[in-house]
């Protein structure tokens, strides 16, 4: 495998009144498990039910009821530990989080605090600008979520639904290595695409199934590079988290604006206080959710409902062997194996139906040339028309077919293009489209030698013109081309006309 | 440890549990004494031992990932308080 090297990003350095500060960010990020039940009932997690009809008794925290743990969320959560290079724990607990909300039936979340089921780990990620930052991950635990609470149906009352209450949750907790606002959002973009290859979570942002809660301080330059020596926090600032966010352009605002208001807090002289924040994007400001009068007292205790969790090593080896070629390794791939671009590979491994795209136009084939249809020419048509690739009027075969064309020098570039859009408009095949519309390109110089002579004869002026300015031959091209329908091959017609015009 | 009114009081306001001003006192001392018992258990040396939480060898049990319960909105919600639309109401809490 290629190893791909990569400097470290700048930290983000924000000017202050009176010197330079830097950032340091952590991130929770809560990944939805894409199972068909929920972590300990047998209620569907399907997205935009009836309102409580995808709820199980004990999801409603009714007396009595006892939970049993959904196997393929466990599975769930191995795999994306092993996805992480992370570190499988095979005794894990569940405990409960006690808190109060309507939305939390039972006044406890079972949680693992204590036992997490995933260990250290750790995410590369990349800012595309050839810079690339190794991110630690401290945990992953499963959980339930909440129910949801609507707040603006009526003037007096808030009204709760159970729906999502219960389903698991993978919680993943990054180390404060985060630097900059843009770092945090590839960073929770990384995440993304890794989970969704491994078919773990499938990481609809906007529906909350991938949401963050991000823990932001500030401190001078040269602290943060003390912490990491030590491992001593003191050394940071106070961090405020910033709850439950499902946007990376929201993510990235309300860390600037977070990070300003601690700046000027801390500037005049003042002290930031460990808070819970909420990001308000219409007005662009964090505001307080819990003062810390209020701050909560989980009581943590070990779920009395649930034994320890015990997974044996042959079930996580088995798991790790079922792992698809990840995205890092796919990316190193393609660059070694078909000579793409950093940026090229990293369009085309986005996602793996991207990739198994381009594979299958590039197996036998160029892979610069097939990267650059796939790219440019497929996925600019898909963009326009707001279609996803699996939805392509042109299929691998077809693409590659027009690929063949150009490279037996039977179409020209230029022509590519309109059987291209042919293909995608009608679906047919592009030998036979070429055949059939006759757009062969003419390669016998005899023909194209007549095309150039006959436009030579016509336009005595221009000839005069262009002897005297041979950059003016370009025209001569252009009218021999429109002669022969754009089908004379570009090449012959050049090295013609020049040879022509020299007389 | 010991508890002192004021503990007494967090406590039952983190429980949500209503307790009157002047039954702290004796609320208190009840949970001196239940941790009093816990704190002779603490005489005992447990290095090493791992901690127990069954009494039988089990396994936690699992289940597969189907759908075999839900869709019981009626039932639900049949002891609710309120109940408008399908969804619990409850009154307004924004944070």
């Amino acid at each position: 495998m290629l190893d791909l090297s990569y400097d470290l990003p700048k930290p983000r350095v924000i000017a202050g009144a009176k010197h330079d500060w830097e950032l340091v960010i952590g991130m929770e990020v809560h990944a939805q498990v894409a199972s068909n039940a929920k972590l300990f009932s047998g209620a569907s997690t399907q997205f935009g039910a009836e309102p409580n009809s995808n709820v199980a008794f004990i999801d409603a925290a009714m007396p009595g009821m006892l939970p049993v743990i959904n196997e393929y969320c466990i599975e769930q959560a191995v795999r994306t530990g092993l996805g992480l290079n992370a570190e499988i724990h095979l005794k894990s607990a569940f405990d409960r989080k006690n808190y109060f909300y309507p939305d939390q039936p039972a006044g406890y979340q079972i949680s693992q605090l204590y036992h997490p089921i995933v260990g250290e780990g750790e995410v590369l990620v990349e800012l595309g600008d050839g810079t690339a930052r190794p991110v630690r991950v401290e945990r992953i635990h499963m959980e339930q979520d909440a129910g949801k609470s609507i707040h603006d149906m009526d003037p007096d009352m808030s009204f709760v639904d159970l729906n999502r209450a219960g389903v698991c949750l993978m919680e993943i907790v990054s180390r404060p290595d985060i630097r900059s606002a843009e770092e945090a959002a590839a960073y929770i973009l990384k995440l993304r695409q890794i989970m969704r290859y491994l078919g773990t979570c499938d990481g609809d942002m906007q529906n909350g199934n991938l949401r963050a809660d991000v823990n932001v301080s500030v401190c001078r330059p040269g602290d943060y590079e003390r912490y990491r020596e030590s491992g001593d926090f003191g050394h940071l600032g106070t961090r405020c988290e910033i709850k439950n966010m499902n946007s990376t352009r929201f993510i990235q605002q309300a860390i600037e604006v977070e990070a300003r208001r601690q700046i000027a807090i801390l500037e005049a002289g003042g002290e930031v206080d460990q808070e819970t924040r909420g990001f308000d994007p219409v007005k662009g400001e964090t505001r307080t959710q819990r003062s810390k009068e209020e701050a909560h007292d989980y009581r943590y205790f070990p779920d009395p409902d649930l034994l320890p969790l015990e997974i044996e090593q042959d079930w996580v080896d088995q798991i790790k062997s079922s792992l698809p070629e990840l995205p890092d390794a796919k990316k190193a791939r393609f660059i070694n194996d078909f000579g793409l671009t950093d940026y090229d590979a990293s369009v085309l491994t986005a996602d793996l139906d991207s990739a198994g795209y381009f594979e299958a136009v590039a197996a036998g084939r160029d892979g610069k040339m097939a990267a650059n249809w796939v790219i440019n020419e497929l996925f600019g048509r898909l963009k326009k028309d707001d279609k996803d690739i699996d939805a392509s009027p042109v299929t691998p075969a077809q693409l590659g077919g027009i690929i063949d064309l150009i490279a037996s020098d039977a179409i020209s570039g230029k022509i590519a293009k309109d059987v291209f859009e042919i293909a995608y408009t009608t679906g047919r095949d592009p030998a036979e489209i070429v055949e059939t519309e006759g757009l062969k390109q003419v390669t016998d110089t005899g023909a194209i030698e007549a095309a150039v002579d006959e436009i030579i004869a016509a336009n005595p002026d221009q000839v005069a013109k262009a002897q005297e300015n041979p950059k003016l031959a370009g025209w001569f091209v252009g009218q021999v081309m429109k002669a022969t329908g754009g089908k004379a091959n570009p090449k012959a017609v050049n090295e013609l006309v020049a040879q022509k015009l020299k007389g | 440890m010991s508890i002192d009114t004021s503990t007494a009081a967090r406590v039952a306001k983190l429980a949500r549990i209503k307790v009157e001003e002047d039954a702290l006192p004796a609320l208190a001392a009840e949970f001196n004494t239940i941790l009093g018992f816990i704190e002779q258990l603490n005489e005992v040396d447990v290095d090493g031992v791992e901690p127990m939480t069954s009494v039988t060898p089990q396994r936690l049990t699992r289940r597969a990932d189907v759908v075999t319960d839900g869709d019981v909105q009626g039932k639900v919600l049949a002891n609710a308080p309120d109940a408008r639309e399908g969804f619990f109401a409850v009154p307004k809490v924004v944070e």
